[in-house]
Order: C-alpha cells, then structure tokens, then sequence
C-alpha cells in the first residue's frame, strides 16, 4: 500500500510558498472572534449550536474536493473521496438537524 | 481570476458562518443562521469545483452524492439520539482530517522532500493525530450514548491507565518528531502509518473509562478537536478559510466544555483522567432513611393546589420519551392557573442543551424553561419540585460531602421547595453510583415508575378531575 501510495508522481504543483505566518494570525484572530460570538450565543440553543459548528466545520469538504478532484494517484482519490464523502454527510446531516431542532423552539 | 474568484468566496464564506453564530443568540434569529451557514458552504465547494486543477468530476459527485443519502437520515433520527448523531458527526469530521492529511503526506513524499517543510509536516502530524483520535474516540463515544451491546457502558478502568494513554500519545508525537525532521526518509512512511495507528487506540483508550454523566463534556472536548483538526487541515493546505471555520468550531467546543466542566466543578484532566463514576463507595453505613412513596392521586392533589412548580428535567426524562407526556401535565397544570416553570441544569442529559431540545420538541415554549442559576433563588417559594429522572443534579451532597465524587457541584435547589416529589426508575443510585439524600428527605415524597407511565397516570388523574 505504501509503495502505491508512494507512486504519487504527477500531483499539482505546490502555490508559491505558503504563507503559514498570516495563516497563522488568520487562526488566532478567528479563534477570538468564534469566543467572542459563541459567548452570546443562547443557552437554550446549544444542542443546534453544536451540530451547527459541526456542519460548518466540515468546510474541510473543500480540502477533500482538491484530493479527490485533482490529478493524483488513485488511491490517494480514494482517500480523498472517503474524506469528501464524510464531509458531506456532516455537511447535510448538520444543517438539517439544526434546522429541525430550531424549528421547535417556540415562544408560546 | 480564478484566485480573485477563490479568495473573494473564502472572505465572503467566513463573513456568512459568523454570522450564522451570531444569529444564534437568539431562538428568534437562530434560523437565518442556518440559511447563512448553508449560503456559506455553497459558495465555497463552488468556488474550489470550479478550479481548473479540479479533474475527475466523477468520484466527486459520487461521493457528495453518498454524503446525501447518508446524511439525510441522520439528520431525521429522533431527539434522544441528537447525542449519539452528533457524536458520529465529531468522528466523521475527525476521519476526513485524517484522511487528507494522510493523502497530501503521501503526495508529499511522491513529489520530494523538498514538499514537505517543517511547517507543513508538522501541521499534517497535528491534522493526522488529531483527525484520527477524534474518529475512533467519537465512535466510542456514539456507540456508548448509543448503547451498543460490546461497547461497555461504564466506565473501564485498570492499573496504570493514565500512564498507557500518555504513553500512546507521546509515542505517536515522538514519531511524529521523527517524520517532520525526516520526512521522505525510507523508513518515514512506516512511521507515519504508525502515527495513525496509535492516533487511532488512542482515542479508543481515551473514551474507555469516561461514563454516561460525563457525555456533555466529552462531546465538547470532542467537538474542539474536530474543530481543530480542520484547521490543522487548514494550515496544511495552505487553505484560509478552513483555519477560519475550524477556529469557530473549536472555540464554540472550548466555551462548551468550560461550561460543562464548570458546572460539574471538575477540570478537563479530570474529566479525561478521573474516571468518573468508579469512586462509588458505599459510605452509607449508618442509619439509613426510608423513602416514603407517594400515592398518583395524592401527587396530582399536591401539583394542583400548588402555585408555583418547577419541574426538573434529566436523562430519565430522555430514556422514558417522557417530554410529551410533560407537555399534557404542563396544560393541565397552566389550565387551573399553576406557574409551571423548568429548571435546567447545564449537564442535564448527555449533551449540553439536550433537555431544552426535547422540550422544545414536546412544543413547551422555550420563556418556560430557566437556567440552574435563575432558578435558585425561587427555589424556596416553589411549592412543588418535581424531579423526572435527574438525579446527581438535584443531590444536596454535593454542597457539603468532602469525599463525594460531586463535591462542589452546583446544583438545583430541590430540597429547598416546601415539596419535593422525585420520579424514579428503580431504587437504585444514579449514573455516578451516588446515594440522594434528597429522596429520604422529610419533604420529599416519591413515584417509582417509568418517567412516561407516571406523568401519563398523573395527566390522567388530573384531567379526570377525580379528587374532588
């Protein structure tokens, strides 16, 4: 599996040098942002809070579309769409749940 | 263009998902979150489809497609298993970190060592260990809400644990030491798969010895490191956006577990490596007190002429299906000018939130349902605490017993209501293997019966009429 892993050979060429330290900063910043607003949030709604974060975090959909979608070995692919597949199940199951849960909450 | 094109929808995504939290502040506003979250996601998966690197079209539909006859079920399992799906959600987010931090490890090594800098090795380490651990650890934690036959309930222990789950995790990070200095050396590879192995038993080993009472706090412990896991990912790629949403998602996990963790007055080590739930001494050595039992009628006689209830809500409630039964006692108790109000103890359940969620469902209106610390200090002109399967919350031990394992704990005042009546399954302790002094109190009176049976006898007796 290894060696079939190994074969990787035409895979697309890396974008000029990453930039890690403003992603970096791009991290720590949101992370105070995500306290900031999270802090507020209701305490009623933290069952849907959470799936709620969990569909939007499977924005790692996105990373998956790139292995899965680009010229690589097959079985890094495969990889890839397992990863896409997961994602997407968080994505959908995520944003529906939520939805049906704050349809509920009701005033009177 | 394109990278115009890409960078503008990555902005423009990041912009919607903090909004979509911010709405939720709100039960009113909370649903435009969800419109902006799902406005959010479609743009960006656009925007990466329609890269010109983007290729093989096929598998990608194939497996968004599979994400949706999956997802769609999930997202219609019932309330009570809101923990359990959401548990699966964590490892299915823990497992695609994982797998594309594997994948773009090995293209890496494909393509020459010159790849893989420091940097980026160690952000796929971290991606890796992270994704894995939170794939089999979340799977441990679905299968134990979910209470699947081989998985055991309680909590696993043995000699020498803690020092087998620190050992695994240093072993994976010291190889993983290892792999970034030398990334695309012979035996690197190896060492990688070995990373993923030990990743993986460890978050088996994390899970093995957290109980049932400690669900909430896990679940959020868990769901921060889903959310890291994606930013590692983030960092990985090179990719903004997945650092900005897997930062929301792991700070919203890290708000949640302090609140859990502060409202079991426990630290994160000790959640993680307390083992709670396996201290249960039997210290009642001396005398002990009886329950008294309550009869249906009498209890229904003691709810009515009352004028302010609170009903405190617990995992009993959840297993027995009872929150629509609460529904009809709640009408029949607001019918003849009772308050009923509900006291919510953040731990309450196995996730947090999980009692306003099935509350909400049995259509009781959320202006109904109160914090633990709004509702103390009524708590002593309440006339009727009506406790459905909490138990550890409502245990007055935790306010002065040293040596309970919920010393410390904050808890709602039931004992300070002029009555208490206590719905119990059995007779005996609760999740954490704890006596309540509150049952054998000289107020106290209890209802042994499943939660669904009693309520449904005591919405029968009241719209009966029959006591007068």
């Amino acid at each position: 599996m290894i060696d079939a892993l190994m074969a990787a050979q035409a895979a697309p060429a890396e974008p000029a040098a990453a930039d890690y330290w403003s992603t970096l900063f791009v991290f720590v910043l949101s992370t105070f942002i995500g306290l900031g607003v999270i802090r507020r949030v209701s305490r009623l709604l933290y069952t849907p809070l959470m799936s709620l974060t969990n569909a939007i975090s499977a924005i790692a959909v996105v990373g998956s579309i790139v292995v899965a979608g680009a010229d690589s070995p097959p079985l890094i692919r495969i990889l890839g769409g397992v990863a896409l597949f997961a994602s997407t199940t968080n994505i959908v199951s995520g944003f529906l749940i939520t939805d049906r849960m704050l349809k509920m909450f009701k005033k009177q | 263009m394109m990278y115009g094109i890409v960078q503008f929808s990555a902005v423009l995504a990041t912009a919607l998902f903090i909004f979509s939290l911010y709405w939720m502040n709100d039960p009113t506003t909370a649903r435009r979150g969800v419109i902006a979250g799902v406005v959010g996601m479609l743009v960006a998966v656009v925007a990466t489809w329609i890269q010109p690197e983007i290729i093989h079209h096929g598998w990608i539909v194939v497996a968004i497609i599979a994400g949706f006859v999956v997802g769609v079920p999930l997202s219609l399992v019932p309330l009570t298993a809101v923990p359990q799906r959401t548990a699966l959600s964590h490892a299915f987010g823990g497992l695609a970190a994982g797998l594309v931090g594997t994948a773009e490890y090995f293209l890496g090594v494909g393509q020459g060592a010159e790849q893989l800098t420091a940097f980026r090795m160690t952000a796929i380490v971290a991606e890796v260990i992270l994704g894995f651990l939170t794939f089999t650890g979340s799977l441990m934690a679905t299968g134990k809400l979910q209470e699947v036959k081989w998985i055991p309930q309680r909590p696993v222990t043995y000699p020498g644990q803690n020092v087998v789950n620190i050992g695994c995790l240093i072993a994976a990070m010291a190889l993983g030491g290892f792999v970034v200095v030398h990334p695309a050396a012979v035996w690197s590879p190896h060492a990688f798969l070995g990373i993923v192995g030990l990743a993986l038993l460890f978050g088996v080993l994390l899970i093995i010895p957290i109980g049932g009472a400690d669900m909430p706090t896990v679940i959020s412990i868990l769901n921060s490191y889903a959310g890291l896991s994606a930013v590692a990912m983030g960092f990985v790629l090179n990719n903004k956006l997945l650092v900005t949403a897997g930062a929301l998602d792991g700070s919203s996990g890290l708000i949640l577990s302090i609140i859990m963790c502060r409202a079991m007055n426990r630290s994160f080590t000790n959640v993680l490596f307390g083992a709670f739930g396996t201290v249960q001494k039997t210290t009642v050595a001396g005398e002990q007190k009886a329950w008294k039992q309550e009869t249906v009628e009498g209890a229904a006689q003691l709810l009515e002429q009352a004028q302010l209830v609170v009903v405190i809500p617990g995992y009993g409630m959840a297993v027995a299906q009872a929150q629509h039964k609460v529904r009809e006692l709640y009408d029949q108790l607001t019918k003849r000018g009772v308050t009923v109000k509900f006291a919510i103890h953040p731990v309450a359940g196995r996730m947090p939130g999980h009692m306003n969620v099935l509350l909400a469902e049995a259509d009781i209106p959320y202006t109904a349902l109160v914090e633990m610390e709004e509702i103390n200090s009524d708590m002593p002109q309440c006339d009727v605490a009506l406790v459905i399967g909490a138990n550890d919350v409502v245990n007055p031990a935790a306010r002065y017993a040293k040596d309970s394992p919920i010393y410390g704990m904050p808890i709602i005042d039931a004992d300070k209501a002029r009555t208490c009546l206590a719905i119990k399954r059995s007779k005996k302790p609760g999740f954490a293997g704890i006596d309540n002094e509150l049952y054998v109190q000289d107020n106290t009176w209890m209802l042994f019966g499943d939660a669904k049976a009693v309520i449904g006898d005591l919405v029968k007796q009241l719209a009966g009429g029959g006591l007068h």
